[in-house]
């Protein structure tokens, strides 16, 4: 048998009920690897001996009804986390320790799982290759001194280096699925209003959205199951009904119909992106799909767009960190003086710059120009999405622009970063469920990734064609562990 | 100034000018629970034992709104006859401040809950309607305490959260008198339909005061300062006539008045500059992300209107019809919904032979005066409505005279006592018969023989001193309407 670590959920899940592996032998594994793999900076916060002590108590009163019997996880850094410290990447929140759960983290306990530690993300979720994390880089396990895509690059990285069988992310511009297509694992951001977001540091309120992070797309089905409920604690949570993802699993996508937008295929788009989007169709086809050309005419405008409505949620959402009731405080000569101290000291130079632009595009002048018009055009591409799924059940699209790149090649060009978001951020205005899948590989053999995107609700149709197409690709990330050595 | 109550006038040189007022009133709805948390909104309880985490806004909570805090806005609404919008939606409106843990309150910037309606007030010159412009929900922040610490300022986040409903009206009062009864209306309103408490001195009813002047009969608005959060009606009044007679010297002066915010001095009596429009915060309002927009049906406010009891103008109308009350008297009775329930209760047990006048008097006279002097509200008037009918039923039906009644009166404070036990346990009742009476009287004018006769060559005045004589006699027992007879038929 292979390693436990490598296993993927499902193969953990059925070791575990089948009693050839025990909860403790599991979180064991996860923790020895971790210990070696510091390199990484997966970890902001490791939570080892609590799990192993909790998986040992799984052991002696084993429940395998639960979905997640005994099984280790690690989480992106921006759950909170019942008496375990949560910082979302930030210094402003690195003393902060909750006494609440998120919903999201709650419905994996409650299923059996066991907190493995906190994953290093940019700060507050503001980034796309994890650099603006207050507590440093974190490497690509693909290849050293590559980003693993943000903002849930601890949790990406965690997932391709094994030290966790499955995580969770949260998405609020394409922080599940770019990440993922950098690392060859597979991200689900479910339809707006499908997690609850209560109990998750918030970064623009409208857009984020939790979703699961694994090796497979079975393993997301699985987790999605465990993550996905109604919840009165949250207005925006919708109350529908939710499948049994992972039992109504299936490979029979035949006569479904694949869009395919024209206005995806952008200016400087690599030679090998378009490649693979080709291919990604034939697959698409080889699974009894039919493909059909679409347009989804705003599409140009989804990033500027975005770049408005998420900072301006942003910079309100975290005017709470102020000094005053949690978190850093510095001191200050008076009250405005410590405000600026501490905000100076606790944000970094991304989260300021976000918080600067939402600011501006809410003062008054400036409003109707920016974030009314802003929503307006957000009112379009949901409608350019509607009329598209007329006629297609979904819509297929590289996940990417490009591969992962390295550390510091982008980190003093904003803008060049915010290119990163241009296929996932129309999915997050919308409201979408997208997923991405990885599909092969550049010239420098680093992954790349497709997007499914679906209708709301039917995260299962975005599954089943995953689940297929991930079959015929048959794609398999090579890490070598070049961090242990 | 002039003495007519509807209009306050300045007069300087030659020129009129009349004041011009808006009130926007913060008033705390009576609820248990905040507007988007599960938090107790006792008054008065330790500093932040009443705060959730989402009071405190603690990362990646949510706000949740209270569905009764909605219908107690929407019935406020409806008390005010005023359209309730079938959607709203709840803004940001960003500050920092310490306590503000959010660094925004969250509130209703373009689409209100409720729209435009009117007030009645009842002025000695007649009735007055004042224009409601409309009414949102928002939070309250907390308090900030700067004097316990000398260094330090502390803060108390038990308010922080708290439903309060800003009701904005239109510039439609003209003179402090307007102003305080606009105030009382509005407080009269909010606690017959129980959305709010009233008690200012608990700050759950406070306003801020626009005030502004212009030359009398001039239609255009002057330029207009914003006096903020006033938590008296006696500091409104102070703050307008201060504000008024400032603006009017700086306009006499030939100066410009600047649209501004300032607070008021209670110490100084005097208003001051707080910010100017210039400095005015940029509030970045933008839709609640977290929040989806407030949507109710027609059904859902037909519902409340059904539960709305009887408003103080329409049970004013029925005093007035029904128990044949004076306009002056049923305004007094309907001001306040405890002594409405209180009269009501009054009528009631008097029965089929009730004397309307008599109870008014009783409840507006001797009753007002003793909660006067106690200093308490009728709610706990030391004497049921229960045992008030009965003494007036006892004078109206001649078993005690007025004046023994209240002497009665005063025996029955002590403990709420029925009178019928005290007249009886006293001896108190009045003596009617007219076989005593003139034995009595008999005597007297036989003990006054010369005054009999002064009385007889026409000194007319003696017929009190007789009278006071025979109540003397009796105790203050005999029946004053037959010793009247009895004295003219034997004088």
């Amino acid at each position: 048998m292979s390693e436990i670590s490598s296993l993927t959920l499902y193969e953990l899940i059925k070791n575990i009920k089948e009693k050839k592996i025990s909860s403790n032998e599991a979180a064991k594994s996860f923790v020895d690897r971790a210990e070696k793999s510091k390199k990484i900076n997966a970890y902001v916060t490791e939570n080892f001996e609590n799990c192993l002590k909790l998986s040992k108590e799984f052991d002696d009163k084993p429940n395998f009804d639960l979905k997640l019997p005994g099984i280790p996880i690690a989480v992106k850094d921006l759950f909170c986390t019942n008496e375990v410290r949560t910082t979302a990447g930030s210094n402003i929140l690195n003393n902060f320790v909750p006494n609440y759960e998120s919903t999201v983290t709650q419905n994996i306990w409650n299923e059996g799982g066991i907190l493995l530690g906190k994953l290093n993300c940019d700060e507050f979720a503001m980034g796309s290759s994890n650099e603006t994390s207050f507590f440093g880089n974190v490497q690509n396990p693909i290849a050293e001194d590559l980003v693993p895509g943000g903002s849930s690059g601890g949790s990406s990285a965690a997932l391709a280096a094994n030290l966790t069988p499955v995580t969770i992310g949260t998405d609020t511009g394409g922080s599940i699925r770019q990440p993922a297509s950098f690392t060859g694992t597979v991200g689900l951001k479910p339809t707006y209003g499908s997690c609850s977001r209560y109990g998750i540091v918030a970064f623009a309120s409208s857009l984020d959205q939790a979703g699961p992070m694994s090796k497979d797309v079975k393993d997301s089905s699985i987790l999605l199951e465990v993550i996905s409920s109604f919840d009165k604690k949250d207005s925006t949570s919708i109350d529908f009904k939710r499948n049994n993802y992972s039992s109504e699993l299936t490979r029979n996508i035949k006569g479904l119909k694949i869009g395919i937008p024209k206005e995806y295929r952008v200016d400087g788009m690599p030679d090998e992106i378009e490649k693979l989007w080709k291919k990604g169709i034939e697959y698409a086809k080889d699974c009894g799909a039919e493909i059909i050309d679409i347009s989804l005419p705003h599409t140009s405008y989804a990033l500027p767009t975005y770049y408005i409505v998420a900072p301006a949620e942003a910079s309100s959402n975290l005017a709470r960190y102020d000094g005053v009731k949690y978190g850093l405080r510095s001191s200050g000569k008076n009250l405005i003086d410590m405000y600026e101290k501490t905000r100076s000291e606790g944000f970094g130079e991304e989260v300021k710059r976000r918080v600067m632009i939402g600011t501006y595009v809410l003062s008054s002048g400036y409003y109707d120009a920016y974030y009314l018009k802003a929503q307006k055009v957000r009112q379009l591409i949901k409608q350019d999405f509607d009329q598209a799924y007329n006629k297609v059940d979904a819509i297929l699209t590289p996940s990417t622009p490009s591969s992962a790149f390295k550390i510091g090649e982008k980190s003093n060009d904003p803008v060049s970063m915010y290119l990163n978001d241009i296929f996932t951020v129309p999915v997050n205005l919308a409201g979408l469920p997208g997923i991405s899948i990885p599909a092969g590989v550049d010239k420098n053999n680093y992954p790349l990734g497709l997007q499914i995107i679906g209708k709301p609700f039917d995260e299962q149709t975005v599954l089943n064609i995953a689940y297929s197409m991930e079959e015929k690709i048959n794609y398999k990330n090579n890490i070598t562990d070049w961090w242990m050595k | 100034m002039s003495k007519n109550n509807s209009e306050y006038l300045i007069e300087r040189n030659d020129n009129v000018y009349e004041v011009v007022i808006g009130l926007e009133v913060h008033a705390q709805v009576t609820s248990n629970s905040k507007l988007f948390s599960s938090s107790s909104t006792k008054f008065g309880a330790e500093p932040n034992t009443q705060v959730s985490l989402v009071d405190a806004a603690f990362p990646g909570m949510l706000p949740v709104i209270n569905e009764f805090c909605v219908k107690q806005a929407i019935k406020t609404g409806i008390g005010l006859r005023a359209k309730i919008n079938n959607k709203s939606v709840f803004d940001r409106k960003n500050y920092f401040y310490a306590d503000l843990p959010q660094g925004y309150q969250i509130s209703q910037y373009k689409y209100p809950i409720v729209g435009e309606g009117n007030v009645i007030l009842d002025m000695p010159e007649g009735q007055k309607q004042v224009g409601i412009e409309r009414l949102h929900l928002e939070q309250d922040a907390g308090k900030s305490i700067h004097d316990i610490d000398p260094s330090n300022t502390l803060v108390d986040l038990n308010r922080s959260g708290v439903a309060l409903m800003e009701i904005v009206s239109k510039p439609d009062l003209r003179s402090p008198d307007e102003v305080n009864a606009y105030i009382k209306k509005l407080r009269s309103i909010m606690r017959y339909l129980g959305t709010c408490d009233g008690n200012m001195q608990e700050g759950s009813l406070r306003a801020d005061v626009n005030v502004s002047v212009r030359i009398k009969g001039s239609t255009d608005l002057g330029t207009r300062c914003e006096i903020k959060n006033v938590n008296s009606i006696k500091f409104m009044q102070m703050a307008i006539i201060y504000e008024a007679n400032r603006q009017v010297d700086l306009i006499e002066e030939g100066q410009e008045i600047d649209q501004e915010t300032r607070l008021f001095d209670t110490k100084k009596n005097e208003t001051r500059s707080m910010r100017s429009k210039e400095d005015a915060h940029d509030y970045r309002y933008f839709p609640d992300p977290d929040l989806l927009p407030l949507e109710v049906t027609d059904e859902f406010i037909n519902k409340l209107k059904s539960e709305i009891p009887e408003l103080p103008d329409d049970k004013k109308k029925r005093f007035i019809d029904e128990f044949k009350v004076s306009p002056y008297d049923a305004t007094i009775l309907v001001s306040d919904i405890d002594t409405a329930k209180y009269f009501e209760e009054v009528v009631a047990k008097m029965g089929k032979n009730r004397d309307m006048k008599l109870a008014v008097n009783w409840i507006t006279g001797e009753l007002f005066a003793v909660l006067n002097e106690k200093n308490i509200e009728i709610a706990q008037s030391p004497i049921s409505a229960k045992n008030l009918a009965k003494l007036i039923n006892l004078i109206k039906n001649g078993t005690i005279s007025g004046k023994i009644a209240k002497t009665i009166f005063e025996l029955m404070l002590d403990g709420d006592i029925d009178p019928q036990i005290i007249v009886e346990e006293k001896g108190l009742k009045q003596e009617s018969d007219p076989k005593a009476l003139e034995a009595l009287i008999d005597k007297i004018i036989n003990d006054n023989r010369e005054k009999a006769i002064e009385y007889k060559q026409g000194k007319e005045k003696l017929f009190g001193y007789f009278v006071g004589q025979a109540m003397k006699a009796s105790g203050g027992k005999a029946n004053p309407q037959l010793i009247n007879e009895i004295l003219k038929k034997k004088l």
